[in-house]
């Protein structure tokens, strides 16, 4: 029961993380992505779409990949270049890529109602720690992109602290003007921070379709990508407090199987509203945008 | 005046060409999708009124975006402030048996006003008191929200005796007056013009709505002029929220007559696109929502003669909002293009506040 928990725990979380990430380097840069949900739905369906129809999981992959670094490119136009409002487009994404998504799901695959199942990406037991008591199959049973998700953690975190690239993007969120007079070039480093987090986004995306369910469900998303938005808020904009964020959120999903296959008289509408009610009170308690970059979310133009 | 039209209506035509292009790619004809879907808005008598039945929780929510956006308040959540508003409009309306019809419309016009100023204040107090970005506090509300009333149609307020996730039908003296049956024609419309009216004056012919609209324009200008920019976003999030609240209880009193799950099709998110139509102003919140509800009662047609899926109106909404921003974008103020404009609509054309400093700074 622990050791099933534990890995669902993982699983949940990965999604969120990958995002998570994704999102932090662009809101170190000082843009703020509401259209990451967007770009992750999007992920999950380009992933599905070319995976059925290719029969290759990696040309799923890099569809996924594609899928959220278009969106993302688009709104790095909108936002970076022409300085529009990001919270407001970055809304407008995701109801873009909610109704692209719906229509051609319905397109390729019909009003039959017969959902389409492909191959789901296969676990890879880490050799020896495999075996480990409670722990072997949550930690070292998983896919691809579940290890890729949490090694991408230290060397973010690591990126983002101690490289000079990372100093620079810090530069670009915290004083864009400033950064533009060193020559950093900040519509660079925001346009970079959002195609790497297209990446980061669409293999979220991904995990949705290819590492978990295997189908695809209109808006099956369900709202991952704004949880993935309060968790870099939660971790204080660090990459080790996101994936902190990120397991809190996946033990709260993970949670609501457990208790509901236990039978408990709490409704199970109050497991799917714990992750969104938590963050609200979690951000309450720790003040909201304290350690947000300065800049974060304020449209800059060059002169 | 002929200028500040103008611009709106090259978006528009824009947006148009851009939506025709998704429909070549589905391989669907642009020209007989755009005939189907007029026929479905607006064909005959019945459509015509069920386009205004499905603009009217528009105009409601559109309203309410108007208002937050004003004030430069990012408000995503009038979905969760409408159905909010409509649980507390049913569950209202079920404990009225027996009341005067007047007083127990009022009351529950009351009730969903009040569950959705609940829903918007209580951002609007995470904002000003605890730093907490009304963007992600909205967003989460809306999903929680729905667990809500899932949860109510599942449990306490599900109809006794009956396997179904809905409420009992609401009290005969809940129910909005309607005419000229069999269309579903209500007084909430009335009510909704009546409140687009009131927020207009309000917004430009009040001192408050014009404190709000210094706030949007310039937050740390407006405290320093003393304005009580903390209460005021907390008030205004409250307002926003009770307009949104309003149009669930409306839809739950005039058409659907009782609580389910998912009656609403996202109106407050395409409230977003209905209030930037608009360009923030009350008064064209009436036709811009008109505009989408045409849209959403035509799609249904479309879908039904082309076969293409309704969701269509989603990617529609989604490129009136992206085109409507480019238009408007403060990238081409220092090219001197229609100056008197972007003053016009300034939260969304300099946005100055950033996230990070939007809230609490100054409480």
């Amino acid at each position: 029961m622990l050791e099933l928990f534990l890995a669902s725990t993982i699983a949940m979380a990965t999604p969120i993380l990958l995002a998570a990430l994704g999102e932090l380097l662009v809101e170190l840069s000082g843009v703020i992505n509401i259209g990451i949900e967007g770009a992750m739905l999007a992920g999950a369906f380009a992933g599905l779409a070319a995976a059925d129809v290719s029969g290759s999981l990696a040309l799923g992959l890099l569809a996924a990949v594609a899928a959220a670094v278009a969106l993302n490119a688009l709104l790095a136009l909108m936002v970076v270049n022409l300085g529009v409002n990001q919270v407001v487009a970055g809304t407008a994404l995701d109801i873009l890529a909610l109704g692209l998504t719906g229509v051609f799901y319905r397109r390729m695959f019909g009003l039959t109602g017969s959902a389409v199942v492909v191959r789901q990406m296969g676990a890879i037991a880490l050799g020896p720690l495999a075996h480990l008591p409670l722990v072997g199959r949550a930690l070292f049973t998983q896919n691809a992109l579940v290890y890729l998700a949490f090694a991408m953690v230290p060397l973010m975190s690591r990126g983002i602290a101690r490289t000079r690239y990372g100093l620079r993007l810090r530069a670009a969120g915290e004083r864009p003007e400033a950064a533009d007079a060193l020559g950093l070039g900040v519509y660079r480093l925001r346009w970079e921070a959002l195609l790497a987090a297209g990446v980061l986004t669409g293999l979220g995306g991904a995990f949705l379709t290819l590492g978990y369910a295997g189908t695809f469900v209109e808006g099956m998303s369900a709202g991952r990508g704004f949880v993935a938005l309060a968790v870099v808020i939660l971790g204080r904009w660090k990459a080790w407090g996101c994936a902190a964020a990120a397991l809190l959120f996946g033990a709260a999903m993970a949670l609501q199987f457990g208790l509901q296959a236990l039978g408990t008289a709490i409704p199970y509408q109050a497991f799917l509203a714990l992750p969104y009610a938590l963050t609200l009170v979690v951000l309450a308690l720790v003040g909201g945008q304290t350690d947000a970059p300065s800049a974060l979310g304020a449209p800059y133009l060059r002169d | 005046m002929l200028l500040r039209l103008a611009r709106p209506a090259a978006a528009l035509g824009l947006a148009a060409a851009l939506v025709a292009a998704v429909l070549l790619a589905l391989g669907a004809s642009p020209l007989a999708a755009l005939g189907a879907l007029g026929e479905g808005a607006f064909g005959n008598w019945l459509a015509a009124t069920d386009t205004l039945v499905k603009t009217t929780p528009l105009v409601f929510t559109g309203l309410a975006v108007a208002i937050a956006f004003r004030g430069a308040l990012w408000n995503i959540g009038a979905e969760g402030q409408l159905v909010m508003g409509a649980l507390a409009a049913g569950a209202c309306g079920l404990a009225l048996e027996g009341w005067p019809r007047p007083i127990g419309v009022a009351l529950v016009l009351a009730a969903g006003a009040a569950g959705g100023a609940l829903w918007g204040g209580v951002c609007g107090w995470l904002r000003e008191r605890r730093a907490v970005s009304e963007v992600i506090s909205t967003i989460m509300l809306n999903f929680v929200a729905a667990e809500i009333l899932s949860y109510a149609v599942h449990g306490p307020l599900m109809e006794p005796g009956l396997g179904y996730p809905e409420s009992a039908p609401i009290a005969r003296a809940a129910e909005l007056w309607t005419f000229a049956l069999p269309s579903r024609l209500n007084a909430g419309m009335l009510l909704a013009v009546l409140l687009a009216v009131a927020a207009w004056l309000w917004m430009f012919h009040s001192r408050r709505g014009f404190e709000l609209r210094a706030m949007g324009l310039n937050r740390r200008a407006a405290a320093f002029f003393r304005i009580p920019v903390a209460r005021l976003g907390i008030a205004a999030m409250a307002l926003s929220g009770a307009l949104a609240g309003v149009g669930g209880a409306v839809q739950v009193s005039a058409i659907t007559h009782r609580l389910y799950e998912s009656f609403s099709p996202g109106w407050g998110y395409e409230a977003i696109a209905v209030a930037l139509v608009a360009r923030l102003n009350p008064l064209a919140v009436l036709p811009a929502a008109l505009l989408f509800g045409a849209l959403d009662n035509g799609a249904q047609a479309m879908q039904r003669a082309h076969g293409v899926s309704p969701e269509l109106v989603q990617v529609i909404q989604a490129v009136v909002i992206l085109v409507l921003l480019v238009f408007d974008t403060p990238a081409w103020a220092g090219l001197r293009i229609a100056k008197g404009d972007l003053a016009s609509s300034p939260a969304l054309a300099v946005g100055a506040e950033t996230v990070a400093g939007g809230g609490g700074g100054d409480a």
